[in-house]
């Protein structure tokens, strides 16, 4: 395997971290992250040097907004289901957190995940969002609070199907 | 002096909680929070949403990834797929019996990176669009002159929608997309049960080729190249129908080029 190759299989298992956060769904996940992996392999010959990691990470959260940008236009059926602890696994806080990051804009919830969970520096987020760090600030900021006012109790009703 | 009045900003508790702050601003923000409790509480509530995030999700990273994540073999399923490309070109020729002025140099041009990246962008359009509900094409397939016209003259080649309307495929339009080798056209068909199809089209130096198949998980695509031009038809996993469509199609713009003198 190329130099190039081992540094893509090394970044692999943070990756797969990142994008089970990002989507919420072990499949859709591991999906963009092969997709990533065949566009990086694909582009060696436009990556010149720097940091592998960040430009994964860069394809990665492109790939996951052009997936929500093409799903927002199609009708989605969300069952709601009585038994869905059962599916989520009886960990309630763990389903808080997930459902708090589903509240969240998808710009947000990158950054913040990038942040918190992958442990970039707000340098390089604003690299792989393409955005000036004061953006990546405020995006930070906003989800923080969000989330935090989602945690507080301030969640919307749920709905309960009789 | 740390001017303890300061307005300490959202941000900067944000900058703080990750341990971004610059030093200068620390000791400012330490002493604000010393002051203000409602911030404080704030900012111990990120922290340990921070932790939160990570004890749901930081597992992840020490599962073992999946066979189909590795790189070893993703790069070498690429070379695979050209193998098989080589390998269904040779079958290929002896079905369609040369309709394609199959030549000894054809073989050669069966493992082109080129046409390998029409492919898969090709594949990528068609998996990106064909979700689309109410704009999947840029031109309705009922002004299907204008259409072809419009298509053709960003190419840079005369094109041809092939009319599938006899294997039940309806044109829903098309659309103009960057490709590797500059403006692509693409014609989307779809079939009585929502099923679609789509045919990608450019400009190619690659040498004239008979009618190869790739597929992945979900969808497959029949390639070829004729007249400079390199034509990935995509659709459903589904060998025989796609292979029946991309015949078709193929027949059609092999017999249009061929009135037209080539």
């Amino acid at each position: 395997m190329s130099e190039f190759g081992e540094r893509v299989q090394a970044a692999i298992p943070a990756l797969r971290r990142y994008a089970r956060a990002l989507t919420r769904d072990a499949e859709t996940a591991d999906d963009i992250v092969q997709d990533t992996l065949v566009r990086a392999l694909r582009s060696e010959h436009l990556f010149h040097g720097g940091d592998t990691r960040a430009w994964l990470y860069t394809i990665l959260t492109n790939l996951n907004r052009n997936r929500l940008r093409s799903l927002a236009r199609r009708p989605v059926l969300t069952p709601i289901k009585d038994g869905d602890a059962a599916t989520n696994g009886p960990d309630s806080g763990g389903r808080d957190i997930s459902r708090a990051l589903d509240e969240l804009a998808e710009d947000q919830r990158s950054a913040l995940l990038l942040v918190v969970l992958e442990g970039l520096t707000y340098r390089e987020v604003a690299e792989v969002q393409g955005v000036p760090i004061g953006t990546v600030m405020s995006r930070l900021a906003r989800a923080r609070d969000q989330i935090r006012a989602y945690l507080d109790g301030e969640r919307p009703a749920l709905r309960r199907v009789k | 002096m740390i001017d303890r009045d300061q307005i300490v900003s959202e941000e900067e508790l944000s900058a703080y909680s990750d341990g971004e702050l610059p030093a200068e601003r620390r000791s400012a923000v330490e002493a604000w929070l010393a002051t203000h409790p409602d911030d404080a509480a704030k900012v111990a509530a990120w922290r340990k949403l921070g932790d939160l995030v990570r004890m749901r999700y930081g597992t992840v990273a020490e599962e073992t990834p999946p066979a189909r994540l590795d790189v070893g073999r993703l790069t070498r399923r690429r070379h695979g797929t050209m193998v098989a490309a080589m390998a269904a070109a040779v079958i290929a020729a002896f079905l369609v019996g040369g309709v394609a002025g199959w030549t000894a140099r054809g073989v050669e041009a069966a493992a082109p990176s080129d046409l390998a990246t029409f492919t898969s962008d090709a594949l990528d359009a068609y998996r990106l669009y064909v979700v689309e509900v109410r704009h999947p094409v840029e031109v309705p397939g009922d002004q299907r002159p204008h259409l072809v016209e419009w298509l053709s003259k960003r190419v840079g080649s005369p094109l041809r929608a092939p009319e599938l309307d006899k294997m039940g495929l309806k044109l829903v339009g098309g659309r103009l997309l960057p490709g590797p080798t500059g403006a692509t056209a693409f014609f989307m068909y779809e079939g009585p049960s929502g099923e679609r199809f789509t045919l990608y089209c450019g400009r190619t130096s690659d040498q004239e080729s008979a009618l190869r198949y790739t597929a992945g998980e979900q969808n497959a695509a029949y390639y070829w190249v004729d007249q400079n031009l390199f034509y990935v038809l995509s659709g459903p996993a589904e060998q025989s129908k796609l292979h029946d469509i991309a015949q078709t199609a193929y027949d059609q713009i092999d017999q249009h080029a061929t009135l037209q003198g080539g």
